[in-house]
């Protein structure tokens, strides 16, 4: 597998190095000569000068036979066009980009530039993870694979409370795959028991959370469910 | 006609001021306070007396868009400093907004030359000096 990394900051050359480390062929491209040189006391002929957004510099780094384009530059334009002609011109399987800002996202996403990482959201998410105040958490949302998996913590008095797995009445295209309880997360079977408290992962088709979260939670709609 | 220009640098601003001679509604948008200036530079009145519109904000936030007026506009101009947010603004007026006519300033010919086949309306001016050189060198 041939791998392409734009931008030499912390996250590509950690990204180059341990790609290097896992015997990938890996290019890294930088912009900033000083930045270039240091780069290149390590990665030697693996890092090359120049701008990802230009057509030459990506062609001499060989994007034609590349597998992968991981555009990481600290330059929100600039991933989203390092990835764009990465992927419409050169025909690269797959792209990954970094969204800097994540109120750019909605760039990414309109732009077709799928998967779009964003550091930001990503602790966002995990602080939301550990403080549990919203009802419910998106854990992973890959809208190109349509999958999205959330969890939610089981309210006392709630529907799913005190009912087994298989006696939770969830929509089609849903699924309880894990529960966590007491600190530790276990795969249920139909016949495990939810109890309140019991934070629960759910696998779904998006567009499904409203219907479930009722089943969770008290005082909302749904609740009043009588399966 | 309602004209947004992104951009008041020296071709932004001018092409602003000829828009809004020749009639037409226009509107500039540029993060730098200070580029308003262009716009007032050799006018006998200022330019929001002259009937323009000017908006600071950052082209990449759809806010400052909105504001300055991109869902009413018939031709938007990217004109940035920046290849790349011209190029990304361009596509979200296009693609978005649905602005039916985009053009966009592109100083590197490879890359205006491949958005162009992707139908992206583009002026490089890069390419224009290098066909205006060659021709005036090659004459001699």
């Amino acid at each position: 597998m041939y791998v392409i990394i734009a931008g030499a900051g912390k996250v590509g050359w950690n990204l180059a190095r341990e790609l290097i480390a896992k015997d990938r062929e890996v290019t890294l491209i930088e912009s900033d000569h000083s930045r270039y040189r240091v780069v290149e006391e390590e990665l030697e002929h693996a890092v090359q000068y120049g701008d990802a957004t230009e057509l030459w510099v990506l062609e001499r780094a060989g994007i034609q036979r590349a597998d992968l384009m991981i555009a990481v530059t600290g330059d929100d334009e600039d991933n989203i066009l390092i990835c764009q002609m990465a992927k419409e011109k050169y025909n690269v399987q797959r792209i990954v980009a970094r969204v800097n800002n994540p109120r750019n996202l909605q760039h990414f996403r309109m732009l077709g530039i799928q998967p779009a990482v964003s550091a930001t959201d990503l602790i966002l998410r995990l602080i939301e993870h550990e403080v549990p105040e919203y009802g419910l958490i998106q854990l992973l949302a890959l809208e190109e694979e349509h999958l999205e998996i959330i969890e939610l913590e089981v309210g006392e008095g709630s529907v799913a409370a005190g009912r087994r797995v298989q006696d939770v009445p969830l929509p089609d295209g849903s699924l309880i795959i894990s529960v966590l309880r007491g600190g530790a997360g276990f795969v249920p079977k139909s016949e495990t028991v939810i109890e309140a408290g019991d934070q629960v992962l759910l696998i779904l088709d998006p567009g499904l959370e409203s219907r479930i979260t009722g089943q969770f939670t008290v005082g909302q709609a749904g609740v009043s469910t009588n399966a | 006609m309602f004209i947004l220009i992104v951009g008041s640098g020296r071709v932004g601003s001018a092409v602003a001021k000829r828009a809004l001679e020749g009639g037409h509604d226009v509107s500039v948008l540029d993060s730098d306070p200070l580029s308003h200036e262009r716009l007032d530079k050799d006018q006998s009145t200022t330019w929001e007396d002259a009937g323009g519109r000017f908006t600071v904000g950052t082209a990449l936030e759809v806010d400052a868009l909105i504001e300055a007026g991109v869902e009413e506009a018939d031709v938007f101009l990217a004109a940035t400093s920046g290849d790349n947010t011209n190029l990304v603004i361009a596509q979200i007026a296009q693609r978005r907004f649905k602005v039916p006519r985009v053009v966009v300033r592109v100083a590197d010919p490879g890359r205006a030359a491949w958005y162009a086949e992707q139908g992206l309306l583009t002026i490089c001016p890069t390419q224009v000096a290098i066909d205006q050189a060659e021709r005036l060198v090659l004459a001699a």
